[in-house]
Formats: C-alpha cells, structure tokens, sequence
C-alpha cells in the first residue's frame, strides 16, 4: 500500500506505525493502518475530504491519540521517547501557529526557543530563504495568507527536524512558492531527512522519488 | 547547501533548558499583552468600576463601607480574574500556537506555567497595584490595607493557577465563559473564605497568621498541582 524508496527498504524506518485505528465522533476513520516513513523519502499522503488524512498526521505526531495501534521512532515505542522524537519532529498544520501580533522574526524565535536543540539556521535566514526578508519586521497580522504561510514552514528550516509533517504547506502559496518549499523539501529528503505531506495539488519534486499512500 | 544541511543531522542534538524554553513563553506573552492592552485592561476596569459602584449603591457611610470592603473587593478581584482567564488559552488556540506548545520536547506543564506566570503579571499584579487605591475610597484602615494586600499576592497566584485548569478544559468549547466559571467557582470558595475572614478579622485586631497560613499553603499547593493537570487538561482540548 505504501510505497518504499528502494534505497531504504533494508534500513529501519524512522518513524513506523503499526495498526492505527482512527475515530471521529462516533465514524471510522480508517482501521488497521501500517506504514512506514524511511530517511531519503518523501510520502504524499493522498485521499478524498474526509478520508481522515489531518487525523492520521495528528496521530504520528501525538496530538491525536490513536484508539489502536503503535507508533515507533527509530524502532522504539514513541511514548517511550517522546522527548528524542519531539525534538526530530517538525509539524505544520492547518493552524499555522503564527502570532498576528508578533512579527515573523518574533515569531521565529519562539519556535526556536521551544526547541530542544541548537537552532539549525536562524530566523533571519530561513525567512530569507522563504522570500520574505522585506517583511521580516511587520506583525503577522499584515502579511497575506501565502506570506503567513511562510512564515510557518520557516519554522521548518529552524528547527532543524528531521521528520517534516506537512498538512496542506501549498496552501495559499504562488507557484513560485509552491517550487520554492518544493525545492526545500528536496533539499531536506536529500539530506537524510523525511517528509510526510497531504496536499490536493499536485506535487512536483523533482530530483527526488516521491511515493504515495491512499487513504480509503 | 545540501552539503550545509547534512551537517545538521549529523551534529548531536544538544539539549537547550527547558529554562529558556519557559523564559522564551514568559516574554513572548507579556510581548503580546502589551501589543493587545485591551484584553488585560478590561478586567482591571471592571475591577476598578465594580468596587468604585458600591459606595454609590449601598452607602457612603465610613462605617458601613468598612464592613463591606473586604469581601467587596475580594469579590470583585475573583470576578475580574475569572473574566480575564478565558483570554489565558484561547488566541494560542485559535491559531495554533497551542499545538505548537504541546509538539515542544520541553514538559509541557513548565511551559503552561510560564503562562500562568505571564499572565499573573498582567492581570493578578496590576490589580493588586489598584488596590491601595479602592481601599481607600472604602474607608479601610491602614492595617487592614496591608493585610488586604497580603491576601491578595497570596490568592490571586492560586485563582491563576486554578483557573488555568478550567481554561484549559474549556478552550475549545463555544460557551466556555459561563462554563468555566461553573467548574472554577467552587474551587475558589476556600479561597474566598480564609482571605475575606482575614481582612475582617485584622480589622477587629484578632491575629490572622492562622488564616494567612492558609492562604500561602492554598497557593503552594496549587504552585504543585496545578501546572501538570493543566497541561493534561490542554492535551486533551486539542484531541
């Protein structure tokens, strides 16, 4: 079901879910779901509105309990390392977790503080790297969607993570954006790191194998 | 620069303090409460104006003002905390700073307390600065001023930290304002009780060490508690 990087499939997978059983309300989500996430791989998880693909990446990153199943970081319980995997984990959602009242350098620099590492490149930098160091001083509140949106997945280059959990990052982008956090995104799964994306456009990475997972 | 970023992984991750982490949250929150100055102001003018009502209400009178001040004013600072509690939690929640806070390696419950801490020095802080003030416009005698004020910086910490628990409980919920106060009121009795009783009972010169004793062991317990069930309590709001 899942696809595997065919370079990887005789390591162990970075983050590994076995069996997750998903409910809202009173619905299944989805039942029985395994996958695995290697270094070197990028997995588009693909599927109709509703088909629980926010909650599945809720759950692999411990904001939405699973009613069944495990999940493993580096071959390990993640409840039993939660602090190793939190500090690897890097999730941007569909709240963007940006201040309006705080500017983009502000902003940053909480996301760096709550870090359990040294920064992997400063604020300064990554908004630079997103085209955003003309605004670098203006609160949140006035930059656009796509600008904000930016700004959150800043956070990304910040945090120096190694797993990226991206819920819809093209939204509101332009397409030069969307090349541009699609070449960060390459730039990242080139360098040993992972990321699991939902997106409803499509996702061009060019360089890199993207694999896909369908949620039914 | 792929050669730049490859470096990153393969440095050791060093632990940065979870000191920083709560420091970083401390000033980012007062940072955000001097840019919104509305959302704190508010209850110090609800406190001010109801307080400053009851003379107008019931009577001018010294003596009678006397009588009624503690509890006036008691009555008032819990109303005004509990009005500015809903504001701890919610624009974190509203726009996903909340979610940003729990994915944090660092404990949650150190970096829900810096909240808590933030928001006491705008809110519970300022309102203990008026209070000189109202007291004077109620007729209380010096005496009874200072141990009004020491009630104060031993309660309004606890009503913080309490009613972080139900602010956290009721962040995603619609009608969370009459809500909360529902959950966190009779948490506040004890509260109430011992520090109203302390006030009268300094102003009739029995010794209220007893009482005061209460108040701090209230707030120590509190201090302990509080943090790790709010933070569980926020977990799990955003489920």
């Amino acid at each position: 079901m899942n696809g595997q990087n065919n370079i990887n499939t005789e390591v162990a997978p970075l983050l590994n879910a076995q069996n997750l059983l998903c409910e809202r309300g009173e619905r299944v989500l989805f039942a029985n779901l395994s996958l695995s996430l290697y270094a070197h791989q990028a997995l588009h998880v693909r599927g109709v509105n509703g088909s629980g693909k926010t909650s599945l990446l809720r759950i692999l990153c411990g904001l939405l309990p699973a009613v069944e199943g495990e999940i493993y970081w580096c071959g390990r319980d993640v409840r039993h390392c939660q602090h190793e995997y939190r500090a690897q984990l890097a999730y941007v959602g569909h709240k963007s977790g940006i201040k309006a009242e705080l500017t983009a350098q502000e902003n940053l620099r909480t996301a760096q503080m709550l870090l359990a590492h040294a920064p992997a490149c400063s604020p300064t930098d990554a908004l630079d790297r997103l085209g955003l160091a003309n605004v670098i001083n203006l609160p949140c509140g006035l930059l656009s969607a796509g600008q904000q949106q930016r700004v959150a997945l800043a956070r990304l280059l910040v945090s120096g993570a190694r797993v990226w959990i991206l819920d819809e990052p093209f939204t509101a982008l332009d397409q030069n954006i969307v090349a541009l956090v699609s070449a960060l995104i390459v730039e990242h799964v080139q360098a040993g790191g992972a990321v699991m994306l939902t997106s409803h456009q499509v996702v061009a990475l060019p360089g890199i194998e993207l694999n896909y997972f369908t949620l039914n | 620069m792929v050669e730049a970023s490859h470096k990153l992984y393969v440095k050791k991750a060093v632990p940065a303090s979870a000191w920083r982490a709560c420091l970083q949250v401390l000033r980012r929150d007062l940072l955000l409460s001097l840019r919104r100055r509305s959302e704190f102001s508010n209850p110090l003018f609800f406190y001010v104006i109801v307080v400053s009502l009851f003379p107008l209400a019931i009577s001018p009178a010294p003596k009678t003002l006397q009588m009624i001040a503690p509890g006036v004013i008691w009555v008032a600072a819990l109303l005004a905390t509990l009005l500015a509690l809903e504001h701890l939690f919610r624009s974190d929640y509203d726009d996903g700073s909340l979610e940003q806070l729990v994915l944090s390696p660092h404990p949650l419950a150190a970096l829900v307390f810096a909240k808590v801490v933030a928001h006491w020095l705008v809110t519970g802080l300022p309102l203990l600065l008026l209070t000189p003030m109202l007291a004077m416009f109620l007729h209380l005698s010096a005496q009874q001023t200072s141990i009004l004020l020491l009630t104060l910086f031993l309660g309004t910490p606890t009503l913080s930290l309490l009613g972080a628990v139900g602010a956290a409980l009721t962040v995603g919920l619609r009608n969370r304002g009459l809500l909360l106060a529902l959950l966190i009121l009779p948490l506040y009795i004890p509260v109430l009780i011992f520090a109203v009783a302390s006030v009268v009972n300094a102003g009739v010169g029995v010794v209220v060490t007893g009482q005061l004793a209460v108040l701090g062991a209230l707030c120590v317990l509190a201090l302990c508690l509080t943090p790790v069930t709010t933070a569980a309590a926020l977990k799990v709001t955003l489920t």
